[in-house]
């Protein structure tokens, strides 16, 4: 009887062994997957030309060379021009960084009103921004044209600026308001007997509380404006492209020889910094839903 | 004196929601005063009426004898204690103490010296520096009365602010409340489901129901005297009997009958009274009907009766018994003989009876 039951948790044993490694075989599969195409993208980015030619595609690089990054950064040509990747990275920080910036403020400020100064129509408010959410760029690119046009910001960083401010005020409020929702409704009153204000009591004790969704609205909107190429390229013209509208130049105005390595080191350059934002705020990130407790 | 606060014909509308109705209340400087009631009675939205918290749909509110309607709540010479306290979380105690004075621009060497008599007053020195979130439950309340505390409004408002904490430091804090108020002689405005609480912090009471009020008084008053069964039920723990009975006019008095399942109906005379209706809802508290053998006096009516359930509680025992169709408690000594099944003499106080209209509740007034 006992031997029946020994042997029986002894092949449970045996089972779930078998099943964990079966998962982490699985698992490793997977990330190898997913990591081919980037291993190929950086082997290449840093071999030269002929070794492209001649080698294979998975081989590692006999004679490492950033030749290829020189040339993706200041000297490939985007059409008739040959500056590389630079002016239009700096493009898209310039773009980028402020839009994400005031984005993430209005939505701070909305959800905040929306979650906790109630004001009647505040769902059917809430509900229409919700709604712009899930509007698909393509249906705005004409009216939107036209509004950059009225208001004289056609073609010009600052308009690219205001259409993703426009655009991800749904998505920043939704954040912010399902926050603060969260936060209890007597801190409000609290301040309030205490003499504070809607800024002061915004300022001083709601954005010290919302370090956590502050980097992820951050994370969200560096993400999505960083990489968004349609708008980048209905909205800008020759000198204010943001990087994406460049990288697809560069890969598709080749002259001659197609350069690969070049190619891949500017898809990477053009990728890089959302992954340096996903590695340094993805911490404080995670930092912040651990430590930032609000109960109580 | 004038009153510190004055409440009249308050009304307070959520669209076509009555949420108080015709509330008139009035407390002088010192008082106590609790507003008690079941949860959805009105008695928090009262306090953040008071508060300048909710707007009022009609009357008036005055502070201070100033008219406060509608004044801003910073104006309004108030603090109030939260029942989730509202720290703010990402302060420190000593800020969160001072946030107040901060934002009224108070001098920087003021506020020390008020956050450090406030701390000293409360015991929380050794917290000053630490966050909400590394306080224990009673420390946060402790700091949430320190912020209270140092602002030396007029009025202080708690919202059940016990509510939060475990059975035994919620009366350690309530004895603290009470001397607070005896030692700052402020006054106070006080929240409570909790009709324990109610009865021993307040020097007057504010029984609500259904946003409106049921009784104002003092414990004592509300205690030995409801103004109606509501208030009977309410207050009180266990619960006053209130039995259902018929009165019957005998010479000077009445024969009030109270019928006994399978026995003779109990007889109280009642000599008090002239005027009694035909159905009434005599109330009695349990601490009220004694055990004949140890209760002698006048007044006393002793019968005997079946004794259902006994219930030992320590200093006392309860027992259960069956008058008029309602379950009816006695509070008896602990060393009672009392045994379920078998009949036993008690003594029912008639100087203590309370008399009820059985059809609109209300408390009749004897003599």
């Amino acid at each position: 009887m006992t031997d029946d039951i020994h042997s029986a948790s002894q092949t449970n044993m045996i089972g779930k062994l078998a099943l964990r490694w079966g998962l982490y075989i699985l698992l490793c599969l997977f990330a190898l997957y997913y990591l081919m195409p980037l291993f190929v993208m950086v082997t290449t980015s840093l071999k030269s030309l002929d070794e492209i030619r001649t080698g294979s595609l998975v081989a590692l690089p006999r004679d490492v060379t950033f030749a290829a990054w020189g040339t993706a950064w200041s000297s490939a040509c985007t059409g008739i021009q040959c500056e590389g990747l630079r002016p239009y990275f700096w493009n898209s920080v310039m773009l980028a960084v402020p839009a994400v910036l005031i984005s993430t403020l209005i939505g701070a400020i909305n959800g905040y009103v929306i979650a906790k100064w109630r004001f009647k129509g505040a769902n059917l408010i809430f509900s229409l921004m919700l709604f712009g959410c899930f509007i698909p760029f393509q249906v705005v690119l004409l009216p939107m044209a036209r509004m950059l046009g009225l208001m004289g910001m056609a073609g010009s960083i600052t308009g690219l600026i205001f259409v993703h401010v426009v655009y991800g005020i749904g998505f920043t409020t939704l954040f912010f308001r399902n926050y603060y929702v969260t936060i209890p409704t007597e801190l409000v009153k609290a301040a309030k007997v205490d003499g504070a204000g809607f800024f002061r009591i915004l300022w001083e004790i709601f954005l010290p509380l919302s370090l956590p969704i502050i980097v992820v609205t951050i994370i969200w909107q560096f993400t999505q404006i960083w990489n968004d190429f349609l708008f980048g390229v209905s909205f800008s013209q020759a000198g204010t492209q943001p990087v994406t509208v460049a990288l697809n130049n560069i890969v598709n105005s080749t002259t001659g020889v197609k350069e690969y390595n070049v190619d891949m080191a500017s898809a990477i350059i053009a990728a890089l910094p959302t992954l340096v934002v996903y590695v340094v705020a993805g911490k404080y990130f995670i930092r912040g839903l651990t430590a930032g407790s609000v109960k109580g | 004196m004038a009153p510190i606060l004055e409440i009249k014909n308050l009304y307070k509308n959520y669209g076509s929601l009555n949420i108080l109705k015709d509330v008139n209340v009035s407390i002088g400087s010192g008082d106590f005063l609790v507003l008690v009631g079941p949860s959805g009675c009105g008695k928090s939205t009262l306090l953040n009426c008071i508060a300048g918290l909710e707007p009022i749909s009609g009357g008036s509110i005055e502070i201070g004898g100033q008219d406060m309607t509608h004044v801003s709540p910073k104006d309004r010479n108030i603090a109030m204690v939260f029942q989730s306290y509202a720290l703010y979380p990402t302060m420190t105690v000593a800020k969160n103490i001072t946030f107040g004075m901060k934002v009224r621009g108070v001098e920087k060497a003021k506020q020390d010296i008020k956050l450090a008599e406030v701390a000293r007053q409360l015991q929380i020195e050794p917290l000053l520096r630490r966050r909400p979130a590394q306080l224990s439950g009673g420390q946060r309340q402790r700091v949430a009365m320190g912020r209270a505390l140092v602002r030396d409004p007029k009025l202080f408002l708690f919202d059940e602010p016990l509510s939060n904490l475990d059975a035994k430091l919620r009366v350690e804090m309530r004895t603290e409340i009470k001397k607070l108020h005896q030692n700052l002689g402020a006054s106070m405005v006080y929240v409570t489901h909790d009709q324990i609480e109610a009865m021993t912090l307040a020097t007057k009471i504010v029984v609500m129901k259904g946003g409106v009020v049921q009784q104002i008084g003092t414990p004592a008053e509300i205690y030995s005297k409801p103004a109606n069964l509501f208030v009977a039920d309410f207050m009180g723990s266990p619960a006053m009997n209130l039995i259902p009975a018929k009165a019957k006019k005998n010479g000077s008095g009445y024969n009030v009958i109270i019928e006994r399942a399978g026995g003779e109906p109990l007889v109280l005379h009642e000599k008090r009274t002239k005027k009694l209706p035909a159905n009434v809802v005599v109330g009695l508290r349990p601490e009220d009907i004694g055990d004949a053998q140890y209760r002698k006096g006048r007044d006393l009516h002793v019968s005997s009766c079946q004794v259902d359930v006994v219930e030992p509680a320590g200093a006392d025992t309860f027992v259960l018994m069956s008058l008029g169709g309602k379950e009816v408690t006695a509070r008896l000594h602990a060393e009672t003989a009392a045994t379920p099944g078998t009949d036993m003499e008690f003594a029912f106080d008639m100087k203590k009876l309370s008399y009820f209209d059985a059809d609109t509740g209300a408390r009749l007034e004897l003599g």
